[in-house]
């Protein structure tokens, strides 16, 4: 089979619109929206603040804690039952690797980072979401960072490799989703996880575009946190 | 600290004055927004002040309560989430979250506000389930009354989704253009008693010098549908009386914003 037409109309390697807004939480140390097409993600830092229990803290450094979690409202169906689950506890999980090797909390022994990233809609590609918007909260946070961290989700629906899947490609029973989390300076990847089933060829493929689409999500992400840096 | 702000905030209601230069009783600024979620059936954000909150409709088909067959189901949960406040944790909803869920509850259940009749699909058999989700996105005090306006505006924001062959729900299909089979519009006004003074919408430094609140829910004919009493002072029947007033006096200014 071959995929001549994305279901959105898009070009194989066109991200969807996308808009960012940093300071969007007044009561967090910082704050940022992130949106591609129909998926939203909020994302609010608080701290470095104390870390309770004690037994989690560490002398040595700060720890970044990463919670993400879909509005009860925000699935394509039925109703996203709230608590979360195993799936929000290991993109939590993956998410906070991804943003980790950016940020030196060695200054802030015994203390967390709290990440909360909440989603009101979703189309596909939250843990990307996730990542950019949460990177533009710590910078707003004011936290020294090496880098942003910029994500996509890059993948193949039957012949094409696509970026920027929406829902109806990620659930396409002939295809694979590939979501990828790049540190735009250095080019290293943070994140790299897939489902589905690709060629190694295909596999590069996908993580070449997909750092390429990231440079234009970078530029999304400098000129939100410029245009809120001029506004203060 | 908590004494020298209270202090302060009663010498200020002497002078009629609040903290941010409002009256005793007057609401900061209120906006709602339609449509905030294209994933939701129904969904609204409400702003009071830099109050921001969310709710979300989510509808489902189900089987009907054994005791109710002939009446649709419906249920409100709120999250006081943890992006919103420092003070808030992830976890399970605690008391102040189970709280507003269940006055927001008694305010659109005990108003007839939906007609549960109407949700029917086959009597005894499949009803629609109308999902409440509410989930402060920046909590700078007053969530109770934020959090019922912004589920009324999730319910008039509402289109059911088209069902399929078994009835069950097409989340494929483009929603229908048809709403809930809405009729009141409840609204709650939150009032605080401090000292011998009243005042509504609190910011979250006022709320710390309640000593007694009155949540109120008023429909647009002006009766009372549900009330429930908070902080750990007890109130007189002239000061519930008082409150009553209050609330059906500033109940509208609230519904303009719908």
């Amino acid at each position: 089979m071959s995929y001549t037409k994305r279901f959105d109309g898009r070009g194989f390697e066109e991200l969807r619109p996308m808009s960012a807004k940093v300071g969007i939480i007044p009561r967090a140390d910082g704050s940022a929206m992130f949106k591609t097409g129909k998926t939203t993600a909020l994302a609010a830092v608080y701290g470095p603040r104390d870390l309770h229990p004690k037994f989690m803290q560490n002398p040595e450094t700060g720890i970044l804690r990463i919670f993400y979690n879909m509005m009860p409202f925000s699935g394509h169906g039925e109703r996203v039952r709230p608590g979360g689950g195993r799936r929000s506890k290991e993109i939590s999980m993956v998410i906070q690797n991804a943003i980790l090797p950016v940020l030196d909390l060695k200054d802030y022994p015994n203390a967390v980072v709290d990440v909360f990233v909440e989603l009101p809609q979703t189309d596909a590609g939250t843990r990307c979401a996730a990542i950019t918007a949460a990177a533009m909260a710590l910078a707003d946070a004011g936290l020294e960072m090496k880098d942003l961290v910029c994500a996509v989700a890059a993948g193949r629906v039957e012949d094409k490799i696509v970026i920027d899947l929406n829902y109806y490609e990620d659930s396409h029973e002939d295809g694979a989703d590939l979501p990828v989390a790049v540190l735009p300076n250095s080019g290293k990847v943070t994140l790299l996880q897939m489902d589905g089933d690709m060629t190694k060829e295909q596999i590069k493929e996908c993580i070449t575009k997909a750092k390429e689409a990231c440079k234009k999500i970078y530029e999304v992400q400098k000129a939100a946190l410029k245009e809120r840096f001029v506004k203060r | 600290m908590q004494k020298e702000s209270k202090a302060h905030l009663l010498r200020a209601l002497a002078k009629n004055v609040r903290y941010d230069g409002r009256k005793a009783l007057e609401y900061r600024p209120v906006t709602v927004e339609y449509g905030i979620s294209e994933s939701a059936e129904g969904s609204a954000r409400v702003r009071i002040g830099g109050t921001e909150v969310m709710a979300g409709v989510k509808l489902e088909t189900n089987t009907p309560y054994p005791d109710t067959p002939d009446q649709g189901n419906l249920m409100v949960n709120a999250e006081l989430m943890a992006l919103s406040n420092p003070a808030f944790e992830p976890g399970p909803p605690g008391e102040q979250a189970t709280e507003i869920a269940r006055v927001v509850d008694r305010a659109v259940r005990e108003s007839k506000s939906i007609d549960v009749h109407k949700l029917v699909i086959k009597p005894g058999e499949k009803v629609w389930a109308v999902n409440i989700d509410i989930c402060t996105i920046n909590d700078e005090g007053g969530l109770q009354d934020a959090a019922c306006l912004a589920a009324l505006a999730a319910l008039k924001n509402t289109r059911l989704p088209k069902l399929n062959e078994n009835d069950d729900v097409d989340y494929d299909a483009e929603k229908t253009k048809e709403g809930l089979p809405l009729s009141k519009q409840p609204v709650e006004v939150t009032v605080i008693k401090v000292g011998e003074h009243f005042f509504v919408d609190a910011l979250s430094e006022e709320e710390k010098s309640i000593e007694a609140r009155l949540t109120v829910a008023v429909t647009e004919k002006g009766t009372v549908c549900a009330l429930q009493k908070g902080g750990a002072l007890p109130l007189s029947v002239e000061d519930i009386d008082k409150m009553i007033d209050i609330a059906q006096k500033l109940a509208p200014t609230l519904r303009k914003a719908l």
